[in-house]
C-alpha cells in the first residue's frame, strides 16, 4: 500500500487527488473543533442575507454563517459517507464470498440473486431500503449500505473467480484445506488492494447519494446538518440567496472528486484499471506531406499501351519518436503495364507492404508519403481535387488486403459491404448493386451467393471471405488491382485457388495486378514480373522467367529458402542469415547489398534527422 | 435449379430466425425471473418494516380502533402467504392497493403521475444521446492518432468534471443561472414547453458527457481498424464511413454504459423532481416514503423497477440487433 501510495504522488493527478483527499479529511476533522460553535450561533438581525464581507455565502433563516455551517458540516457527510461505504463493503463480501463457502448451488443462487439485484440502480434501492428503515441519518446508512452492496458483491465474485483459476487455490483444495482456510489464507489478502481501490471510488459515490438522501429530506434530520440538508434548505431561499444551495453543492462535489481520483489513480498505479481519463497519448510530431511537385492532372489516358502506373523514387516516411525519423520506403520505381501482374517479394518490414498502401493512397498519419512522380491511368492523383480523386481510385483500383478476418465490418451484412461500393462509384440503385453482389461473389466462385449476401463476415470462412474482398473489388471495374498478401493467413490448398482466380480475372478482363508476398514461391507461380525488395529498397528487377537465373545475393538467399521435394530434411531449413554467410565465404563480390544484409533482418534503418 | 435456392434461402431464414428466437426466449426469461423478485420485493417491504407499519403510517396518536381496521382493510391480519397471493392477483388486474393517507387507488395516484415522469426520463436520454454520439464521434475524429492534443485534454477533463456533478446538483445550479440570475426559464412546475428544459438538461448533461467520453476511445481504437482501412480503400465518402463502418462498432460498448446510465437516468428523476417540484412519480415516491403511506411506496417501487428493467432489456435487445455475432455465441 505505502509503494501505491509513493507512485501516486508521483502522478500529477495521483499528487492532486491526494492532497485534495487530505484537505477534505483535514476540514472534517478540524472544522467542527474550530467552528462549531460559531456555525449554530444564530442572529435575529441578520436572517437569509446574502453573501457580505462579514458573511460571505450568506445566512440562513435563523441567521447562521453558512460558510461555517459548510465547512462543519464536512465531518457528518464524510462519516457517514464512510459507514455507508463500510457497511457496503461488508455486505458485498459476504455476499461475494458465500458462493465460495456455501457450494455449488447455493452459490449459484447467490451469484444468481446479485446479477439481478446490481442491474438496479442504486438510488432506487436505497429508495427501497429508506422507506422500510425509515427517515433518520442510521436507517440511511443502512439503506445506502446496502444499495451499494451488489455491485461490490459482483466484484468481489469476478475477483475470487479470477483468484480460484489460478494453481495455488486449486492446490490448496487438492490438499484437502477448508475453504474457510483458503478464504482466509488465499483468497482475501489476494482481492484485499482491489478491494480497497473500488471502495475509495465507492464512498464518493456514497458522499453523493448521501447528500442526494438527505436532499429528499429521507437523511440527516434537524438540528443535526449535512451538506445534503443544507442544499435541501438552501433550494428554499434560492431567489434570495443562489449561493446557499451551491456551496454544500459545491462542497459535495469536490469531496466526491477527491475519493474518485484518489480510488482511479490508485488503481492506475497499481494497474487495475487501464481507463484513460487524463492520459495522455504520447505526442507525435505531425508530419506535414510535402508533395513532390504536384503535376497537373492531364487526361492523356491515351495510349493503349501506357501504363496503368508509374511510380518513380517513391518513399514513405515515419516520423518517430525524439525527432528521429524511419524511412520505410527509400525510392522505389516500378511500372505496372496493362493486364500485368507484377509481384514485389520481400521478408517481412521490406516496405513491401508499405509501398502498396503509398500506391493506393491509404497511408495514415503520421506517415509521409512522397514521389517525384505518380500516375495512375496517366493521371497524378495527389493532383486531382478530393471528389475526383476519390472517384478515379474508386472506379478503377481495388485493393486487398492481407488478413480477410479482420477487414470485413463485423456488424455489417455481406452484402451491403459489396453493394455500398457500386451505390457509391457507379450510381447505382441498392437493388441493382445486389444483383450485381450477387453476380461478382458467384464469379468469385461463391455457392448460393444470393444467401450469402444476407450472412454477416463471420458466417464466411477464411478463404471465402478473401474472394468475397477481391469480389468487392470487381463491384466496379478496376483496371489495378493491388493485393497485399492476400494469401499469407489462408492455407495452401484456399491460396491456390485465389491466385487462379486473380490470374482468371487478368486474363479475362485485362486487369493488372499489384501482388505483394513474402513467398517467392507464390510469385514465381502468379507473376510475369518480380521486383524484390530489401529495407526499402528495390533490390533487383526481373523477368519471372529468369528468376532462377537471378544474380542478387539477397534474391538467391530468398529462392533457396524455399524447401523442395528434394530438399534434405536431416539438416535444418536454410534460413537468411545463414546463407548470406554462404555467400560471402563463396568469395563472391556482393557489393553493398551485403552490408544491407549483414544488418537484423526484420527492422528498416532508423536514422537520426 | 430454383427449387434448391428457394430451399437454400428458406433454411437460411430459418437458422436465422432460431438465433433470434433463442436469444428472444432466453432474455425473456432472465426478464420474467427479475420481474418476479422485483414483485417479491415489493411484496415484502411492507412486512419488513420494524413494528407495525400501520401504526408508523397513522402515528402514535391514532386510536387503536382506526389502526386495526385499517390493518384489517388492507388485509394485513391475514396469512402472509394468502397476503403474497392476494397482492399477485391484484397485479394483474392492474390493483396496486389503496393509499394509507389519500385512500384513493395506488393505481389511479400512478397513472396521474406517471407521464409527467416518463416524458421526462424519455426527452433526457434522447437528448443525451443527441449530445453524445455527434460530440464523441467529432473528437474521435479530430483527435485520432495524437492530433489536435489540446482539444483532447480539454473534452477529456471538462467530461470528466460534468460527469461526476451529481443531477441533482446540476439542477440547483442550473436554476441558480437560468432562472434566479437570468430569469430566462422557469424555476419550477410543469406549465409549457419552456418548463422543461432546465430538469431535462439536468438529467441529460452528465450521462452526455460519460457517453461522449467512453464513444471517442471506442471510436478511436475502431479508426484504426482493418475494415475501416478497406471502407477508405472502397473510396467512401468520409461520412458514410463514419455513420456505416466505425460508429455501429464503436457504439456497443457504449451502450452497454448507456443501458446503466439510462436506469440511472430514471432513478435520478426523484431527485430532478424534487428540485423542480415536478409532478411527477418521483416527488410521489419521497413524499410516501416520508409519510409512511406504504402502499403507495410499494406502488411507485414496482412502477420504478419495471422501467428499470424495461430499459435493460431493450438496450440488450439494441445490442443484440447491432452486434448479430454475439447473439449467435450467446444463443
Amino acid at each position: 500500500m505505502r509503494r501505491t501510495i509513493t507512485a501516486m504522488v508521483r502522478t500529477p493527478l495521483g499528487a492532486t487527488a491526494l492532497a485534495l483527499l487530505a484537505l477534505v479529511l483535514l476540514t472534517a476533522a478540524f472544522a467542527p473543533l474550530l467552528w462549531g460553535d460559531q456555525a449554530d450561533a444564530t442572529d435575529t438581525g441578520d436572517l437569509l442575507a446574502g453573501p457580505s464581507a462579514e458573511h460571505l455565502v450568506g445566512t440562513d433563516n435563523l441567521g447562521r454563517d453558512l460558510l461555517l455551517r459548510t465547512l462543519v458540516a464536512t465531518r457528518l457527510s464524510i462519516v457517514l459517507a464512510l459507514c455507508a461505504t463500510a457497511v457496503a463493503v461488508g455486505a458485498g463480501l459476504l455476499l461475494g464470498v458465500a458462493p465460495l463457502l456455501l457450494g455449488r448451488v447455493l452459490g449459484r443462487a447467490v451469484t444468481w440473486f446479485t446479477g439481478i439485484a446490481v442491474a438496479f440502480p442504486g438510488l432506487l434501492l436505497a429508495l427501497f431500503f429508506a422507506a422500510i428503515f425509515g427517515s433518520t441519518a442510521t436507517a440511511a446508512v443502512f439503506a445506502l449500505g446496502l444499495a451499494g452492496a451488489p455491485s461490490f458483491a459482483r466484484l468481489c465474485q469476478n475477483l475470487i473467480a479470477g483468484i480460484e483459476a489460478r494453481d495455488f487455490v486449486s492446490a490448496a483444495r487438492v490438499g484437502g484445506i477448508g475453504r474457510f482456510r483458503v478464504l482466509f489464507r488465499h483468497v482475501l489478502p489476494n482481492i484485499g488492494e482491489p478491494l480497497i481501490v473500488n471502495a475509495t471510488v465507492g464512498a464518493g459515490g456514497a458522499l453523493l447519494a448521501f447528500a442526494g438522501l438527505s436532499f429528499l429530506g429521507l437523511g440527516v434530520q434537524p438540528p443535526e446538518y449535512d451538506w445534503g440538508r443544507l442544499m435541501m434548505d438552501g433550494l428554499r431561499g434560492i431567489y434570495a440567496n443562489p449561493l446557499a444551495a451551491l456551496a454544500p453543492g459545491i462542497a459535495v462535489v469536490v469531496a466526491g472528486l477527491a475519493f474518485n481520483l484518489t480510488g482511479e489513480s490508485a488503481a492506475r498505479s497499481l494497474g487495475i484499471s487501464d481507463d484513460v481519463i487524463l492520459t495522455a497519448i504520447p505526442r507525435r510530431r505531425r508530419a506535414r506531406a510535402e508533395h513532390a511537385a504536384l503535376q497537373a492532372a492531364d487526361d492523356a489516358a491515351s495510349a493503349e499501351n501506357a501504363p496503368v502506373l508509374e511510380v518513380e523514387d517513391l518513399r514513405v516516411d515515419f516520423a518517430g519518436a525524439n525527432g528521429t525519423t524511419v524511412h520505410a520506403v527509400r525510392g522505389v520505381d516500378l511500372t505496372v503495364g496493362t493486364g500485368e501482374i507484377v509481384g514485389i517479394v520481400g521478408e517481412s518490414g521490406s516496405g513491401k507492404s508499405m509501398t502498396a498502401l503509398a500506391v493506393a493512397q491509404l497511408v495514415t498519419s503520421p506517415g509521409t508519403v512522397t514521389a517525384r512522380t505518380l500516375r495512375f491511368l496517366g493521371t497524378d492523383p495527389r493532383a486531382l481535387p478530393a471528389a475526383r480523386r476519390r472517384r478515379l481510385l474508386g472506379t478503377s483500383m481495388a485493393v486487398v488486403f492481407q488478413d480477410p478476418m479482420s477487414s470485413f465490418n463485423p456488424t455489417m451484412r455481406m452484402g451491403d459491404q459489396l453493394a455500398e461500393v457500386a451505390v457509391e462509384h457507379a450510381g447505382l440503385r441498392r437493388r441493382e448493386a445486389r444483383d450485381r453482389a450477387a453476380d461478382r461473389l458467384a464469379s468469385v466462385r461463391i455457392t448460393s451467393p444470393r444467401r450469402r449476401l444476407r450472412q454477416y463476415p463471420y458466417e464466411f470462412s477464411g478463404g471465402m471471405r478473401q474472394r468475397a474482398m477481391i469480389g468487392m473489388g470487381l463491384m466496379v471495374s478496376p483496371r489495378l488491382i493491388i493485393a497485399d498478401e492476400p494469401t499469407t493467413a489462408l492455407d495452401v490448398t484456399v491460396q491456390s485457388q485465389v491466385l487462379d482466380l486473380l490470374r482468371a480475372i487478368r486474363d479475362d478482363e485485362g486487369t493488372s495486378i499489384l501482388f505483394i508476398s513474402h513467398d517467392i514461391s507464390v510469385v514465381a507461380e502468379l507473376c510475369d514480373r518480380v521486383l524484390v525488395m530489401r529495407a526499402g529498397e528495390l533490390v533487383e528487377e526481373l523477368d519471372v522467367k529468369d528468376l532462377s537465373s537471378a544474380t542478387h545475393p539477397y534474391t538467391r538467399a530468398l529462392l533457396a529458402a524455399v524447401p523442395h521435394m528434394s530438399t534434405d530434411l536431416e539438416r535444418p531449413l536454410a534460413t537468411l542469415a545463414t546463407l548470406e554467410v554462404d555467400e560471402q565465404r563463396s568469395g563472391r563480390d556482393t557489393g553493398a547489398s551485403a552490408a544491407v544484409l549483414g544488418r537484423d533482418l526484420d527492422q528498416s534503418e532508423v536514422s537520426s534527422r | 435449379m430454383t427449387t434448391l435456392t428457394t430451399r437454400l434461402a428458406e433454411d437460411d431464414r430459418q437458422l436465422g430466425d432460431h438465433r433470434w428466437l433463442r436469444f428472444a426466449i432466453r432474455r425473456a426469461g432472465r426478464l420474467l425471473v427479475s420481474l418476479w423478485v422485483l414483485i417479491t420485493a415489493s411484496f415484502l417491504m411492507i412486512h419488513l418494516v420494524p413494528g407495525d407499519p400501520i401504526r408508523a403510517a397513522l402515528g402514535p396518536t391514532a386510536p387503536a380502533a382506526v389502526v386495526e381496521a385499517r390493518r384489517e382493510s388492507l388485509g394485513l391480519n391475514d396469512p402472509i402467504w394468502q397476503q403474497y397471493l392476494h397482492y399477485l392477483g391484484g397485479l394483474f388486474r392492474g390493483d396496486l392497493g389503496v393509499s394509507i393517507g389519500s385512500q384513493l387507488p395506488v393505481a389511479d395516484t400512478i397513472a396521474q403521475r406517471l407521464p409527467a415522469t416518463l416524458l421526462l426520463a424519455v426527452l433526457a436520454f434522447a437528448v443525451a444521446i443527441l449530445i453524445a454520439i455527434p460530440l464523441g464521434m467529432a473528437v474521435a475524429v479530430a483527435t485520432q492518432r495524437g492530433r489536435a492534443r489540446g482539444l483532447e485534454v480539454g473534452f477529456s477533463s471538462s467530461t470528466v468534471v460534468v460527469g461526476s456533478i451529481p443531477d441533482f446538483l446540476l439542477a440547483v445550479a442550473l436554476v441558480a443561472v437560468f432562472s434566479v440570475e437570468l430569469g430566462w426559464l422557469p424555476v419550477a412546475g410543469r406549465e409549457g414547453p419552456l418548463s422543461y428544459i432546465l430538469p431535462v438538461l439536468a438529467l441529460a448533461l452528465g450521462p452526455a458527457a460519460i457517453l461522449a467520453r467512453i464513444l471517442r476511445i471506442e471510436a478511436l481504437s475502431v479508426l484504426d481498424a482493418d475494415f475501416v482501412r478497406t471502407a477508405h480503400a472502397k473510396r467512401l465518402r468520409s461520412a458514410r464511413i463514419t455513420l456505416r463502418h466505425v460508429l455501429p462498432n464503436a457504439v456497443t460498448a457504449t451502450l452497454t454504459l448507456g443501458g446503466l446510465l439510462l436506469s440511472g437516468l430514471v432513478a435520478g428523476t426523484v431527485l430532478v423532481e424534487t428540485v423542480f417540484a415536478w409532478p411527477g412519480l418521483g416527488s410521489t415516491i419521497v413524499g410516501s416514503i416520508q409519510t409512511k403511506d406504504y402502499p403507495l411506496v410499494q406502488g411507485t417501487v414496482l412502477v420504478y423497477g419495471v422501467g428499470v428493467l424495461l430499459v435493460n432489456t431493450l438496450v440488450d435487445a439494441a445490442l443484440a440487433a447491432l452486434d448479430p455475432q454475439s447473439t449467435a455465441a450467446a444463443a
